[in-house]
């Protein structure tokens, strides 16, 4: 099926089988690796990005559902060689070790800080529930999240 | 001279922000799923349905047909392609059982998830479908899962072992013979305690993903995997495979965690590298998620049995400790030597009599093999003294934290001969535990306890306690030689000082996530006198770093950090003679501080470590015999482990209505001695104490009767998300290392050690007037309801 669709303010045309998940069309068909895949059943929200400004699990959505829509992957976030200020507020407070659930969870951090710009502790650990990290015990996370919002 | 005493451009102990965070940030770090490969075909692995079964027939022409696919392979098929079996690298005793274990199951599989045949196919998509097209027969067999029912023997799992018990090992240390014995006649008070290790299924973010890439001439082989141990999978792979060490290389990208799931030699690893030789083209694999739950190694799954025996005083004076370990179906790389890493450590931070008979009785089941999971041995153990402790306390009718004072080793002890002839190296219990009190504000906890904690209360308030310590920076060779593991503990390291005085560091550590780039860069700046951005640190390649032995067992600071700090002294001392040559003094007449030798007393005769390794590279002006340039390598085997130490303390509210637990508050103080970067420590620390929260109150791999996994997905089995854990108050004591010149030990793993036992503690304290005096981990809500209604119904 024909799909065209707009990745990292580029656009893309493309012929993908119907069963092709997004994450696979991001990863394999354009070449971005930066968003991961962490697990089978839309649990750990490495594959997290931007469709049409709003986080969503790109495991969750077929290469054909975002046909016409508006992508931004990990890659898409730094602009001029400069760190979005959630990268730069992770780096900062340590928020991340391996890095596998990293691009996942910057693109959960900042669809949340989209919906609430000043969330509470509390508010970012309701909202991060999605992405799974094993790492960091989220401690580290939850503090650059909040650190990213109050520099805003 | 040790770094702590002479510091010169103060970069040890600073707050230094992660290299390693700005590609994994921006997504441009490659995981090894993540490398492009041209032309490789896809693996994928049949698995087995039934835990127990023989395989009676294969038929794989319907795969065949498949568009796309290249090849089916079965056990039998590659049967003669194997120089030897799976390795297991610790034989702990001479008559320990272990079956042969394939790649591929040859008539028979044993546990679910066993593989049973390989697809090789062009593209992943086409790889998969044939998996279903693959038509095998098999006979079930009944399927052992329980501990003690393997133990019985009565349905053998590997019939030519003619038992399930691979291996009893014991470790009996008495003063006097029988003197365990007579302890407990002459006790006191006495306790007999057991507990549960649950299973536990490590899920590293990544799953595992492998990609071997042969050259078509000359048969060398390069395999790339998500690893912690490139180092020992080149010599494992090379034995196995029966292909000449120096033709493979071994590269383990960007890791997406480990927590010693990736610390093995796996049956997919040798499947890409077989069948890339075989197809002279590459060959890729990338687990998924429920693979990984079964085809990873899983960790803990130990029934123990504590006993201790005290005086009128609550002085310890005997431990007996029964383990029965569950190996799973299969001995995996170091599987049975997990709770040997335990075995010196169920008298805790205690000052113990030589009074203690340890043994292990480890067995075959129809599960996933077990190995070494983050603590590896050692929370087991943490876990059972440090539950002990409080029911003797409980049985003494006195408080936990002062039995545990009158137990403590005291700081004036160390370094300190244990009962078992290991060498504490540095430790200060009770100034930890203090800390932490004071931090919990435990006095105005018990206090508002004792207001909340009345007659008919729902939300009840509980603190919980563990002093831990952690045995690890593994290991000294001769002591892994006692325990008859089959390898050294050493680590290498080499520091080199390029032209223009920048700095290579090579080592033989292979972090996934623990940040060596940073530390490693830290510590040779420290020493050389450069700024830390002026040193690259390489690894993780076994053609860059061709001797190591990798990242585990809270090893990479205290062997291969240290091996850093040396191989950067022999470095001084070389240019020490250069300086001393192009000075016109003698070397001993000079100081190098700051990156700079200087003839002590006259400061204007100086030169920097810039000149001298330009001067060293030119090799115009070189002292008599010097050689070119600046380098040294050092291979450094460690005179001790590292003895990392604290107390961690949390305060939970169970709702006792519905058995919920929330914790309050947590409080960790752990001293690993002289903290290279606090920044990384703390993080070590809240990462670790997640994973012991985890195993406390979420994380079990679920069995059925029949052996199949009930929580094979993120879905099912609890990995806690932000919002299930609390944030993480960290602290330190700082009682320096004397074993090495960094004055450091490992952190990797003391969170994970100290937390479960602090909460279920926690718990059982909380719960203790409705009579509470045990608690099956996890602690779901609705065991915890359980376990109430159970001991009020006692209460009738």
């Amino acid at each position: 099926m024909k799909v065209s669709i707009t990745v990292n303010g580029k656009e893309h045309h493309g012929d993908v089988e119907p069963r092709t998940l997004l994450v696979h069309y991001i990863r394999e068909v354009l070449g971005l690796t930066g968003t991961n895949v962490g697990c089978d059943s839309s649990s750990c929200g490495a594959c997290t990005i931007h469709m049409n400004g709003e986080a969503v699990k790109s495991c969750t959505i077929l290469a054909v559902q975002a046909d016409g829509s508006n992508v931004t992957t990990i890659e898409g976030l730094a602009k001029d060689g400069v760190m979005h200020p959630m990268q730069t507020a992770f780096m900062e407070n340590h928020g991340l070790q391996c890095g596998y659930c990293t691009p996942g969870m910057v693109m959960a951090a900042v669809g949340l800080l989209n919906e609430n710009p000043k969330p509470t502790e509390e508010q970012v650990r309701v909202g991060l529930e999605g992405n799974l990290c094993r790492c960091t015990g989220y401690h580290n996370i939850v503090k650059s999240v909040l650190a990213a919002a109050g520099s805003k | 001279m040790t770094i702590t005493e002479n510091k010169t451009t103060n970069v040890i102990g600073t707050r230094l922000l992660r290299r390693e965070d700005p590609p994994l940030l921006t997504g441009e770090a490659k995981f090894t799923d993540d490398l492009n490969i041209p032309g490789a075909l896809h693996l994928a692995v049949l698995r087995s349905p039934y835990a127990h079964a023989k395989i009676k027939s294969i038929n794989v022409s319907a795969a065949l047909k498949i568009a796309g696919v290249i090849a089916v392979y079965t056990g039998k098929d590659l049967q003669t392609t194997w120089a030897a079996p799976l390795p297991c690298a610790w034989p702990v005793t001479k008559d320990m059982k272990n079956p042969a274990h394939y790649p591929l199951a040859i008539d028979k599989v044993n546990y679910v998830g066993d593989g049973v045949a390989a697809v090789l196919a062009t593209n992943e998509t086409a790889s998969r479908d044939a998996l279903d097209a693959i038509d095998v027969d098999y006979e079930p067999l009944q399927a052992v899962v329980d501990l003690e029912d393997a133990l019985s023997d009565k349905n053998i799992i590997h019939n030519d072992l003619g038992t399930n018990k691979s291996y009893t090992w014991p470790l009996l240390v008495e003063d006097t013979p029988g003197c365990v014995e007579e302890a407990f006649k002459k006790a006191k008070y006495k306790v007999k305690e057991r507990y549960v290790q649950q299973r536990l299924i490590p899920m590293a973010m990544e799953p595992r993903a492998i990609a071997a890439v042969p050259q078509p001439f000359g048969g060398d082989i390069t395999l790339y995997s998500a690893t912690q141990i490139p180092h020992i999978l080149k010599v494992m792979t090379a034995l196995t495979l029966g292909i000449p060490e120096h033709q493979v290389r071994v590269i383990a990208p960007s890791v997406g965690g480990g927590f010693g799931s990736k610390l093995n030699v796996y049956a997919e690893e040798l499947l890409c590298m077989a069948l890339a030789r075989k197809h002279n083209t590459p060959v890729r694999w990338v687990e998924e998620r429920s693979e990984n739950a079964q085809a990873t190694i899983q960790g803990r799954g130990q029934i123990q049995h504590i006993e201790l025996a005290a005086d009128e005083n609550g002085k310890i004076t005997a431990i007996r400790v029964r383990i029965i370990g569950d190996m799973g179906a299969y001995l995996q790389l170091v599987t049975p030597g997990v709770p040997l890493l335990g075995a010196f450590l169920y008298g805790g931070v205690y000052d113990i009599p030589k009074a203690y008979d340890f043994s292990c009785t480890s067995v075959f089941t129809n599960l996933t093999p077990t190995d070494a999971y983050r603590g590896a041995g050692r929370p087991e153990a943490t876990f059972a003294i440090e539950s002990a402790i409080e029911a003797l306390a409980r049985e003494m009718k006195i408080d936990s934290f002062e039995l545990r004072k009158r137990n403590y080793i005291k700081k004036e002890q160390y370094p300190y001969t244990a009962f078992s002839g290991l060498v504490y190296d540095s430790g200060d219990h009770l100034t930890a535990a203090e800390k932490a009190a004071k931090l919990t504000d435990l006095a105005g906890v018990r206090k508002q306890q004792k207001k909340q904690n009345v007659p008919g209360a729902t939300k009840l308030l509980g603190v919980g306690m563990t002093s831990y310590f952690e045995m690890c920076g593994l290991a000294p060779s001769r002591v892994l030689a006692s325990l008859n593991y089959s390898a050294g503990g050493w680590e290498t390291a080499t520091v080199r000082v390029l032209p223009t005085n920048k700095v290579q560091v090579i080592t033989g550590s292979s972090p996934h996530g623990q940040g060596h780039e940073t530390s490693w860069s830290m510590i040779a700046a420290e020493k050389l006198g450069v700024a830390p951005e002026d040193v690259d640190v390489l690894h993780s390649d076994t053609a860059i770093s061709a001797l190591g032995l990798d990242t585990y067992g809270s090893r990479s600071l205290p062997v291969g950090g240290v091996a850093i700090a040396m191989a950067c002294d022999r470095v001084i001392e070389k240019a020490k003679t250069i300086a001393a040559h192009q000075l016109e003094c003698a070397a001993e007449d000079l100081q190098f501080v700051g990156g700079t030798f200087s003839v002590k007393g006259s400061p204007d005769r100086a030169l920097p470590l810039a000149a001298i390794a330009f001067g060293a590279f030119t090799a115009h002006n070189l002292p008599e015999g010097c050689e070119p340039n600046l380098e040294a390598q050092v291979s450094y085997d460690p005179p001790n482990f590292s003895w990392p130490f604290g107390t961690h303390m949390c305060v939970v509210e169970v709702d006792a209505e519905t058995g919920a637990v929330e914790i309050l508050k947590y409080i960790a103080v752990d001293d690993c001695g002289i903290q290279i970067n606090p920044l990384i420590v703390e993080g070590q620390v809240h990462g670790g104490v997640v994973q012991g929260i985890a195993q406390a109150l979420f994380e079990e791999a679920v069995y059925d009767g029949d052996g199949n996994l009930k929580t094979s997905t993120l879905a099912e089995y609890l990995v806690p998300a932000a919002c299930d854990v609390p944030p993480i108050t960290t602290a330190h004591t700082t009682t320096p290392s004397p074993t090495n010149q960094l004055g450091v030990k490992g952190i990797g793993e003391a969170g994970t050690i100290g937390a479960a036992p602090t909460v279920i503690n926690a718990i059982i304290d909380a719960l203790s007037g409705l009579g509470v005096k045990s608690m099956a981990m996890p602690a779901s809500p609705q065991t915890v309801w359980k376990t109430i209604q159970a001991a009020r119904g006692g209460k009738k």
